[in-house]
């Protein structure tokens, strides 16, 4: 899932301060999982900015508003929503990066007589797995050619600080990344991992260059399926 | 100039919250005529939006009573909810206002005194903190 | 001959070879590299130059290796994978080697949150086993990664870093092993404090053969004081530096700690060449190569073969 953080409250006061009809958005997929973005989330921020606005003494409108997810226009096409939209003068969305843009310009074609604003109340940082309560950690940075199976099911790309391939580097200690102590090596999983499975020898030969081009590196990615379009 | 009488509100467990604040009324013990209590089943069931909208709606004074640690009900439940009023604290905090005037507190089963006491601390930590600045 | 450089050729004839390191400065200044190059001359037979070492901002280790070589000195080229693609690395191989480079090191490099540009992005384009490979080919192949021909010919002998000290041990020696594999023709190990755990590795590294395909270089820093092993042993991996060490550090005497820190390192070098594999001395005096010549001196090293 996607992993994501709120920003903190003086960052997202500052973006809306000079307006007075605020509408905040949740979004009911990943970052409710990760208690970033979600109802309880907005319920919040929105709590937080009346007090904020009374505070200072100005007159200041905040609604509130879900949607199951920002990333698809069928979730955003509700005319409840779009009718908050309309009545605000500026947008909080609470969704990843994603949600914020794919709302952004939902809102902007569905809604053409007025320009929409939309900010982020979040930062967006990555793609991970739930390891615990309140506990989320990385695990893939989408690079487009996996190679879990050579690995055991331990991402190098991701979990290497490095992402060597032919690890670890000579910093791995005591099966802690150079960087940080808080953080495994990949490698030393790798190996362990390997090790227990009686497959060693797939680290023997060298891992070739990686082509970069599936991942980010190539450029901003589309992916299109033609089978499933009329 | 008429007395400032803090608003308090207190979400109480029912198990030992709720016994004690029993017990207070029927040996006679004083409390603010503000008071309101909020009966929940476990303060584990306060959540950060309550005691935020608590404040919005006008309290000068938030307290959350649950049973003292290790004798929840619940087991988890008092423990659950004095990390959300940490939370909500430093949320509080974020906006400008007072964080104080939120607060976590426990209380012995039927200890009528323990509860008069968590009161009365509210009630003098409120009242030098003066009213709720959003009431106007 | 893979480069002809007087490293290679040392090791060739079966020279027990010390090396040295310098790291450059901080700025544009020449002369600081050129002070330091003065210091080491005919003190040792080769020099690395590091490349932004700890990810701290530094003259370029190319600039820095040419420096040397108009002084008349030996450079090592070292080369991070951390802050060049495969498309900048090859053709800064191209360019050391235009300008009289000969060796050069593969390393990883340390991630740059450790350095003074933290908020930097990192590159990590190839490993440092791929990177070995990478000049091999070139070498060898006269291609570049892509398979296109290369105009001219490089020449080129390729080093690697290996840490015995570091985790897991037990797959360390297999580690070096594809180093060797990759292409790498000598290695230079971290600093050894730990003579047993390093006599342990050589002996794995005997029995795979390593030693013959791939020239080892024990790598050895000195103790100036109890501080700076103290500091080491907490801050760099993998470095161990046994208690009787640091006791012989404190034992020595108020101010007199750093000359007990060159005597022990001397009786290391001494004892360095006595195990089998060992093919020379890396020595790391950062910052006090100015004292080189007084450590080869007392540890009997020289005066340095010529070839």
């Amino acid at each position: 899932m996607i992993v994501g953080e709120r920003k903190p409250f003086s960052e997202i006061l500052s973006m809306v301060e000079d307006y007075s009809k605020i509408l905040v958005i949740g979004c009911g997929s990943c970052v409710t999982v990760c208690m970033a973005g979600g109802e309880e989330e907005v319920k919040i921020l929105a709590s937080q900015l009346r007090l904020a606005f009374r505070k200072n003494k100005r007159d200041v409108k905040v609604e509130e508003a879900m949607a199951l997810r920002q990333c698809d226009d069928e979730y955003l096409n509700d005319p409840l929503l779009l009718d908050k939209v309309k009545a605000a003068d500026i947008v909080i969305s609470m969704a990843c990066g994603v949600g914020v843009q794919h709302a952004t310009s939902f809102f902007n074609r569905r809604i053409p007589d007025k320009p929409i604003r939309v900010v982020p109340g979040l930062n967006t940082t990555f793609m991970g797995a739930n390891l615990d309560v309140g506990i989320w950690e990385e695990r893939c940075v989408g690079c487009g050619d996996c190679v879990l199976e050579k690995t055991g099911g331990i991402c190098p790309v991701t979990r290497c600080a490095k992402s060597l391939l032919n690890g670890p580097c000579g910093g791995s200690s005591n099966g802690k990344c150079e960087i940080n102590k808080e953080i495994d090596c990949a490698w030393h999983l790798i190996i362990e991992r390997l090790e227990a499975l009686g497959e060693l020898d797939r680290l023997k030969p060298i891992e070739p260059y990686k082509d970069w081009r599936p991942s980010h590196n190539g450029g901003p990615r589309k992916t299109v399926r033609e089978d499933m379009r009329i | 100039m008429k007395e400032f009488e803090p608003k308090i509100i207190a979400f109480c467990c029912h198990y030992c919250a709720l016994a004690a604040a029993d017990t207070a009324g029927r040996t006679g013990l004083q409390f603010p005529p503000s008071l309101r209590v909020i009966r929940v089943l476990c303060t584990g069931k306060v959540e950060v939006p309550h005691l935020l909208k608590a404040i919005e709606a006008g309290a000068d004074g938030v307290v959350v009573i649950g049973c003292k640690f290790g004798e929840c009900y619940f087991k988890q439940g008092n423990y659950r909810a004095r990390k959300k009023v940490e939370r909500a604290k430093s949320l509080l905090e974020e906006t400008g206002m007072e964080q104080s005037r939120l607060r976590y507190d426990s209380v012995a089963g039927p200890s009528g005194k323990d509860f008069a006491a968590v009161i009365s601390t509210m009630t003098e930590e409120v009242k030098a903190l003066g009213p709720n600045p959003l009431r106007s | 001959m893979k480069s002809g450089s007087n490293l290679e050729r040392l090791l060739e004839k079966g020279e027990f070879v010390v090396t040295g390191e310098l790291g450059p400065p901080k700025g544009p200044d020449a002369d600081v590299v050129k002070k330091k190059a003065h210091m080491l001359k005919d003190n040792v037979d080769a020099v690395n130059i590091t490349d932004n070492q700890t990810a701290i901002v530094r003259m370029s280790s190319i600039a820095a290796c040419k420096i040397l070589i108009d002084e008349g000195l030996e450079p090592n080229m070292q080369m991070v994978a951390r802050d060049r693609n495969r498309i900048a690395m090859m053709s800064d191989i191209f360019g050391a080697s235009a300008l009289g480079i000969k060796n050069m090191l593969c390393l990883s490099g340390d991630h740059q949150t450790f350095g003074n540009h933290p908020k930097a992005k990192n590159v990590f384009d190839i490993d440092s086993i791929q990177m070995i490979y990478m000049v091999k080919t070139m070498r060898d192949e006269n291609k570049v990664i892509s398979g296109d021909e290369i105009e001219g010919h490089l020449k080129m002998f390729i080093g690697a870093a290996c840490n015995p000290f570091a985790d897991p041990f037990r797959y360390r020696v297999y580690r070096l092993a594809k180093k060797v594999q990759a292409g790498a023709d000598f290695i230079q190990t971290q600093c050894i404090y730990d003579m047993k755990r390093f006599k342990e590795f050589m002996k794995q590294v005997v029995d795979m053969g390593l030693h013959e395909k791939c020239k080892i270089l024990a790598g050895v820093t000195p103790l100036k004081s109890v501080g700076m092993a103290r500091y080491m042993a907490l801050n760099v991996s993998g470095i161990v530096i046994p208690e009787e060490m640091i006791d012989r550090l404190r034992g020595a005497g108020k101010g007199k700690a750093a000359s007990e820190g060159i005597k022990i390192l001397c009786e290391q070098m001494q004892e360095l060449q006595e195990i089998e594999g060992v093919a020379g001395i890396h020595l790391m005096a950062i910052e006090w190569e100015d004292r080189v010549h007084e450590i080869m001196d007392t540890a009997g090293f020289l005066p340095r073969p010529k070839v």
